[in-house]
């Protein structure tokens, strides 16, 4: 049961007239995972989502839902629900009366999911409220009563559609950590939307991400971050130098792209030497820009081209630091932290 | 100069207040309010029987002579009309206004506000009259209807009593066709402008959650389209129960509140009795609004 597929995209396509908002999509989500569907706002993921909750249906191909070709089904005939990025409570109703909709459409007596809404209350640790309207709760706590309107369901999957967008930074990590903590406990298969890159490496057990109506890399954040197989996603998750053409075989001696984190990068001295699993690149810093927790080099190379260099303040001042503009420096990185991308 | 101006209208908020509400006011009080209280106070005057000429002292006696027989059925029909009247509108506004806020290309929808609101644009007179023509024994309505051979039907339609009568624009059927198609306007567009006030993403939940289309109707869009079809219904409900020409126009010889009005305060004279029957949509519309908010249909705005 633990292996079975909770969601699979057949090459999937949803075209709108000429825009291919998602192109060929194959994937594969498994049960009781969380995935993050990750992408800059136009890249697809959000129709991804819509179509596994039935809002919108394929151009062609089919998705599956624990075996199930659900492609033309209807929304209230998929054991899916949806957190709304807006939360889309209903407003005419009490918070109760809007996370016992599931069951008072399933039929569900009212004392039972009276009942039933005060326990979600419990679980998404908003106990009480429940005769509130919506416009009397702040934004966290919409966001948790979406949830908990979602999740009374017992779905087997719940898809998240940026729900933590609309929150300030400290709630959204804290929700960030209860989302997951949750996740674990109720079981379900969770599918997150996020433009967040953070937000995907922090929650997700696997991620896609996406560009363009297309999957560019699926894998875990590590594996994501730390081995990006295209020019995006290097770019788009963290930060990334892409060294390519010339100056690219000059360092490598090969003739491809690669990418290369800014903190795996030492900045030495003009005069050190280079071991043989090291790769280096002389230079002149051209900026400094003080972080306080670190230091952000940008470093103009000899044969040309820009790379920027990450060093954590652990002994040096800021003054040390600023001073470095224009010193002739000496970048060094060991060989296996370059990914050699697909031109 | 208009720098410095503003500058003491900024230091000085209540003086924009009073700018600002100023005309307004003297205008809703002076205009509107007093006009008003004159007219419950008139209503509480009587006319004497012998002399016809007006008492002004207080008294229940027009209101006594309001509650007579004659004048009840006055009341009544009109009430009855206008509530026919809108709920005829509310169902036809209703699929016309959804379509609109749901469906319709930004240049359809351009289209059929123009199509609604065009019929505004033309004297209600003219109207009305085109409206006793169409319905007339030998107009355009009842060709149409003999065309399709449904001329019994019609004739059956207009034997019923109290709402028949020798044609279509003699009778209390036309008066109903006529009043609905004049307020439609008025219904549509608070419709419309609920129901365009729905998120869709709330339509999306509902169906996420597990309820069909009827479901979500009466759960979701139908509650939430209430303020638009209450305001509708104001207009259509009061416009009805005020209106002399519609009826003057088309009716037979039964009377409606505005006619009785209009001919109490013109040939006989009785001004107190012309103000009794006005209160009466007043004190209609005050009751109408109270259950509608005793109803929740305002929580949502």
């Amino acid at each position: 049961m633990s292996d079975q597929s909770a969601i699979i995209f057949n090459d999937v396509c949803r075209f709108f007239g000429d825009v291919k908002a998602v192109d060929h999509v194959d994937l594969e989500v498994k049960n009781g995972e969380f995935f993050s569907m990750l992408g800059p706002s136009g890249s697809g993921k959000t129709t991804c989502l819509r179509l596994i909750a039935g809002f919108d249906r394929p151009t062609s191909g089919q998705i599956s839902l624990y075996g199930q070709d659900v492609s033309n089904l209807p929304p209230y005939e998929r054991d899916v629900n949806t957190v709304f990025q807006d939360y889309a409570l209903f407003p005419h109703m009490t918070v109760g009366e809007n996370i016992a909709y599931g069951p008072m459409v399933k039929k569900v007596p009212k004392e039972v999911r009276i009942k039933q809404a005060e326990d979600m209350l419990e679980l998404v640790r908003l106990p009480g409220l429940s005769e509130r309207k919506p416009s009397q709760l702040s934004g966290g706590q919409r966001q948790r009563v979406a949830l908990a309107r979602a999740l009374i369901n017992q779905p087997r999957v719940l898809l998240l559609d940026e729900p933590l967008g609309a929150l300030d930074l400290k709630l959204r990590q804290q929700m960030q950590i209860e989302l997951k903590t949750l996740q674990k406990r109720v079981g379900i298969t969770f599918i997150y939307v996020t433009h967040d890159q953070e937000e995907a490496l922090t929650m997700s057990d696997r991620l896609a991400v996406f560009n363009q109506g297309k999957i560019e890399q699926i894998g875990t954040p590590a594996d994501v971050y730390e081995h990006p197989t295209t020019p995006f996603v290097a770019g788009f998750v963290g930060v990334s130098n892409l060294v390519k053409g010339e100056i690219a075989q000059r360092i490598t001696g090969l003739p491809k792209t690669f990418s290369i984190r800014p903190e795996k990068i030492t900045l030495s001295n003009i005069n050190t030497t280079v071991t043989d699993n090291m790769f280096a690149a002389d230079g002149t810093v051209r900026d400094v820009v003080y972080l306080g927790l670190y230091t952000r080099y940008l470093v103009e190379l000899d044969g040309g081209g820009d790379l920027v260099v990450i060093e954590q303040n652990l002994k040096t001042t800021s003054m040390d630091c600023l001073s470095a503009r224009g010193n002739k420096v000496r970048l060094v990185w060991q060989r296996d932290h370059i990914n050699l991308l697909e031109n | 100069m208009i720098k410095r101006a503003s500058t003491y209208l900024y230091r000085h908020p209540g003086l924009v207040l009073m700018l600002l509400l100023g005309p307004p006011m003297v205008w809703m009080i002076g205009l509107y309010l007093v006009p008003l209280g004159t007219l419950l106070m008139n209503s509480f005057y009587h006319l004497d029987g012998f002399t016809g000429k007006i008492v002004h002292s207080f008294s229940f006696q027009t209101y006594a002579q309001l509650l007579e027989p004659a004048n009840r059925e006055i009341v009544l029909r009109t009430l009855l009309m206008a509530i026919a009247v809108t709920i005829a509108d509310a169902l036809l506004a209703f699929p016309l206004g959804y379509y609109m806020a749901r469906f319709a290309t930004a240049r359809m929808k351009t289209f059929l506000f123009v199509a609604i609101t065009l019929p505004l644009w033309s004297s209600y007179l003219v109207k009305v009259y085109a409206w006793r023509l169409i319905l007339a024994k030998e107009g355009i309505l009842t060709w149409f209807v003999d065309l399709l051979h449904l001329t019994p039907v019609l004739d059956r339609l207009l034997k019923i009593p109290v709402i028949g009568g020798p044609s279509l624009s003699l009778s209390e059927i036309g008066i109903f066709i006529a009043f609905t198609y004049v307020w439609l306007p008025y219904m549509i567009l608070p419709i419309q402008t609920a129901l365009e006030r729905v998120p869709k993403s709330l339509i999306e939940a509902s169906g996420d959650l597990g309820a069909n289309s009827s479901m979500t109707f009466r759960k979701v869009i139908l509650p939430l389209s209430i303020p638009g079809l209450v305001a509708g219904s104001i207009f259509t409900f009061s416009l009805t129960l005020g209106d002399f020409i519609v009826p003057l126009s088309l009716g037979n010889s039964s009377f409606f509140i505005g006619q009785a009005v209009y001919s109490h305060q013109g040939t006989s004279g009785n001004i107190p009795m012309a103000a009794a029957f006005t209160m009466g949509p007043i004190v209609i519309m005050i009751v109408y609004l109270l259950i509608a908010k005793r109803l929740g249909a305002f929580d949502a705005l």
